[in-house]
C-alpha cells in the first residue's frame, strides 16, 4: 500500500475535501458514517466487554435474510434489516448466558437463518447486486432520507444508553453482584442486545453484514487496549471508528476499490499495531510483560486477526 | 435486640425439588466475625442465597435487620463464590469499586459533586483493605490475592452493615488467605461490619472467629469455635476422619478433610 499508487490526488487535502463534498452521495456517507460509528463506537465497548461479538457475529448473519426478505417484499432492507435483528437480538438477552455460549446450536441455526436469506434473494431479479451491497455494504446508494432514518434509529439508542451506561457497565464487569444488588440483569442484557441490533443495522448500509465485525468490535478491542478508565475507553472508541470511518470514505472516493474495504483495513491496521507494538499498551499498565497475547478479546469466534497477531508476536520464528 | 442482625427459626429451604437443609436455628449478632464450613453441596451458598433474598426458604422463618429477607438490600456487601474477572479485563480495579458505589442507579453521576462522592467512598473503601495502590491497576493484572481485595472493597463501598464472602480463600495460598482474613478481621473489629466467611479451611480464621455456622448432612448448627471444632463434630460434618489438634497457646490445628482443593499442610 504504497502512496505513491494514488495519483489521483492533488496532495492539497482542503482542495479534495472539497471537490469530494460537492457530491451529494459522499455528504450522504460521511453524515449517516459519522452517525453509525458514534453508535457503533460505544456499543462496541460493550460488546468487548461482555465477550458479546458472537452475539454481534449472529446478529449480523440474521441481519442478512431479514434484510433479503424485506428485498423480496419490496420493502427497504433496513427495516428488514431492523426488525430480524432486534427480535433476534432481545430473544438471545432472554435466553442468557447459557444460550448464548451454545456455540454448535447456534451455528446450526445460523446456517439455516443464512440458507433462507439465500432463498429470498433468489425470487429476487436483482439478486447478485442487493447481495453484494447487504453483505459488503454499498455507500454510492445512501439516500438523504436513508440519513434521516439513521439519525431517528440512533438518537433513541443513544440516550437509552446514556441513561444506563454505568448499570450496563456494572452488569458487564460484575453480574453476579449486580444481580444480587437487585438491577435487572435481564433487561439490561435485552436493552444492550437491542442497542447493538440497531447499530448493526445502520452498519450494514456502509459496510455489510460480513464486515459488521470492523466497527461493532474492533475499536473497543483496540481502545480497551489503551486506556483502562471507560469512559475514556469509550471515547477512544468512538474516535478509532470515526477516524477510520471518514479516512475510508476519503479514501474510497478516490480509489476504485470499495469503501467498506478501506475502513476495515484500517481498523484492522490499528487493531495489530497496538496487539504488536510492544510500547503501547504498556503505557497504561504495570509489570505485565507486554500486551496479553495468550487471550484475544474475541474470544467466541475464531477471530481473523487472531493467528497475525500471534505469529507477530514471536518475531524471532519468521 | 438491636444488636440482632439476622435470626433464622427452623429454617427450611429447597433446591430444585429437594430439601437442602431444614431446622435451621441461628442468630447473628452486630460485630461478629462468623465462619460457615461444611462439605461441597451441602448448602453454604444457599444460606447467603437466603439472606440475599434471591431465593425464598420452603418453611420456617428468616428476618434480616428486622424483616423478611430483601433482594437489593444495601446494608449487604456480597462477594460471590469463584469470583473472577478473565485476564483480559483492562479496566482499572478502583472503576468496579466505583460502580459498587453508584453502578445500580438509573441515572448517570454527571455533578462534579457527586462524581467526587463517588471517587472518594472508593478511595476510602480501597484504603480499608489496603489496596489503594491497586486502584489504578486493570483488572485483568491483578493476582487472585489482590482481586479478592478489590472484591471486598467492591461490597465494602456502599458501607453495608453485613458482608457475605462466598470462599474467598478458595484460591490463595495459606500466606495470602492469613493476609485476607487480617484484613476481613480489621473491618469487623474496626467498622463493626458483621461477617459471615465460607471457607474450606478453617485455618487461617480460627483465632478470629465469634462463631462457627456449620452446614451439612441436611443441618444448620452454630456455635462457639471452641464447641463446634472438636474431632467428633467435625468427623461427623465432613463425613470422613478428621483430627482437632490444640497446640500451645490455645492454637489449634485441624487436621484432614478441611482442604479439598489441594495444600496437604493446610
Amino acid at each position: 500500500m504504497s502512496g505513491y499508487g494514488w495519483v489521483w490526488w492533488s496532495w492539497n487535502l482542503g482542495a479534495d475535501l472539497r471537490d469530494m463534498l460537492q457530491y451529494e452521495f459522499i455528504r450522504n456517507a460521511l453524515e449517516a458514517g459519522t452517525i453509525i460509528a458514534i453508535v457503533a463506537g460505544v456499543v462496541s465497548y460493550l460488546v468487548v466487554l461482555r465477550r458479546s461479538s458472537f452475539a454481534a457475529h449472529a446478529l449480523g448473519h440474521i441481519g442478512f435474510s431479514g434484510a433479503a426478505g424485506a428485498v423480496l417484499f419490496a420493502v427497504a432492507p433496513i427495516y428488514g434489516l431492523l426488525l430480524a435483528t432486534t427480535v433476534s437480538g432481545a430473544a438471545m438477552a432472554v435466553l442468557g448466558k447459557t444460550a448464548a455460549t451454545r456455540d454448535v446450536e447456534i451455528g446450526t441455526v445460523l446456517a439455516f437463518v443464512l440458507a433462507l436469506g439465500l432463498l429470498f434473494l433468489s425470487f429476487y431479479k436483482g439478486y447478485a447486486t442487493e447481495a453484494y451491497s447487504i453483505l459488503f455494504g454499498e455507500i454510492v446508494g445512501i439516500s438523504s432520507s436513508q440519513v434521516v432514518f439513521t439519525l431517528e434509529a440512533s438518537i433513541p439508542v443513544m440516550v437509552v444508553l446514556g441513561l444506563v451506561y454505568r448499570q450496563l457497565l456494572f452488569a458487564s464487569l460484575d453480574e453476579e453482584v449486580a444481580e444480587a444488588k437487585g438491577m435487572h440483569t435481564v433487561l439490561l442484557g435485552v436493552i444492550f442486545m437491542v442497542s447493538l441490533a440497531v447499530a448493526i443495522s445502520i452498519a450494514v448500509t456502509i459496510i455489510g453484514v460480513l464486515l459488521i465485525f470492523a466497527l461493532t468490535v474492533t475499536p473497543a478491542a483496540i481502545a480497551i487496549r489503551l486506556a483502562t478508565r471507560p469512559l475514556y475507553a469509550v471515547i477512544l472508541s468512538v474516535l478509532i471508528a470515526l477516524g477510520a470511518m471518514w479516512a475510508g470514505i476519503f479514501i474510497g472516493f478516490y480509489e476504485i476499490e470499495p469503501t467498506s474495504f478501506f475502513i476495515v483495513t484500517i481498523v484492522f491496521v490499528a487493531y495489530v499495531l497496538v496487539r504488536t507494538v510492544p510500547l503501547i499498551p504498556p503505557l497504561f499498565r504495570r509489570s505485565s510483560p507486554g500486551p496479553t497475547l495468550a487471550l484475544a478479546p474475541m474470544s467466541s469466534p475464531p477471530g481473523p486477526a487472531e493467528p497475525l497477531a500471534g505469529s507477530a508476536a514471536n518475531p524471532e520464528r519468521t | 435486640m438491636l444488636s440482632e442482625i439476622a435470626r433464622a427459626d427452623h429454617l427450611e429451604v429447597a433446591y430444585k425439588g429437594h430439601p437442602v437443609w431444614s431446622d435451621a436455628n441461628f442468630r447473628i449478632h452486630r460485630g461478629e466475625f462468623i465462619a460457615v464450613i461444611g462439605p461441597n453441596g451441602a448448602g453454604k451458598t444457599t444460606l447467603f442465597r437466603l439472606l440475599l433474598g434471591l431465593i425464598r426458604p420452603t418453611g420456617g422463618s428468616l428476618e434480616v435487620f428486622g424483616g423478611p429477607p430483601r433482594r437489593g438490600n444495601s446494608r449487604i456487601g456480597y462477594v460471590p463464590q469463584n469470583h473472577e474477572v478473565d485476564k483480559d479485563t483492562n479496566v482499572a480495579a478502583d472503576e468496579l469499586v466505583r460502580l459498587g458505589f453508584s453502578g445500580s442507579r438509573w441515572y448517570p453521576t454527571l455533578t462534579p459533586r457527586g462524581l467526587r462522592a463517588e471517587r472518594e467512598a472508593a478511595d476510602e473503601a480501597l484504603q480499608s483493605v489496603q489496596a489503594t495502590e491497586l486502584g489504578k491497576e486493570p483488572l485483568g493484572n491483578l493476582s487472585g490475592g489482590e482481586l479478592q481485595r478489590i472484591f471486598l472493597a467492591e461490597a465494602l463501598v456502599g458501607r453495608p452493615e453485613l458482608l457475605l464472602l462466598d470462599e474467598p480463600l478458595s484460591s490463595l495460598d495459606l500466606r495470602r488467605s492469613e493476609e485476607l482474613v487480617n484484613v476481613v478481621n480489621g473491618l469487623v473489629r474496626s467498622r463493626g461490619v458483621t461477617t459471615l466467611l465460607v471457607a474450606h479451611d478453617i485455618n487461617p480464621l480460627i483465632h478470629h472467629l465469634d462463631q462457627v455456622m456449620y452446614v451439612a448432612n441436611g443441618r444448620v448448627a452454630t456455635g462457639l469455635p471452641s464447641q463446634v471444632l472438636t474431632t467428633k463434630n467435625l468427623t461427623a460434618l465432613y463425613g470422613v476422619p478428621v483430627e482437632v489438634l490444640h497446640g500451645s497457646r490455645g492454637r489449634m490445628a485441624i487436621i484432614g478433610g478441611e482442604n479439598p482443593h489441594g495444600d496437604p499442610n493446610g
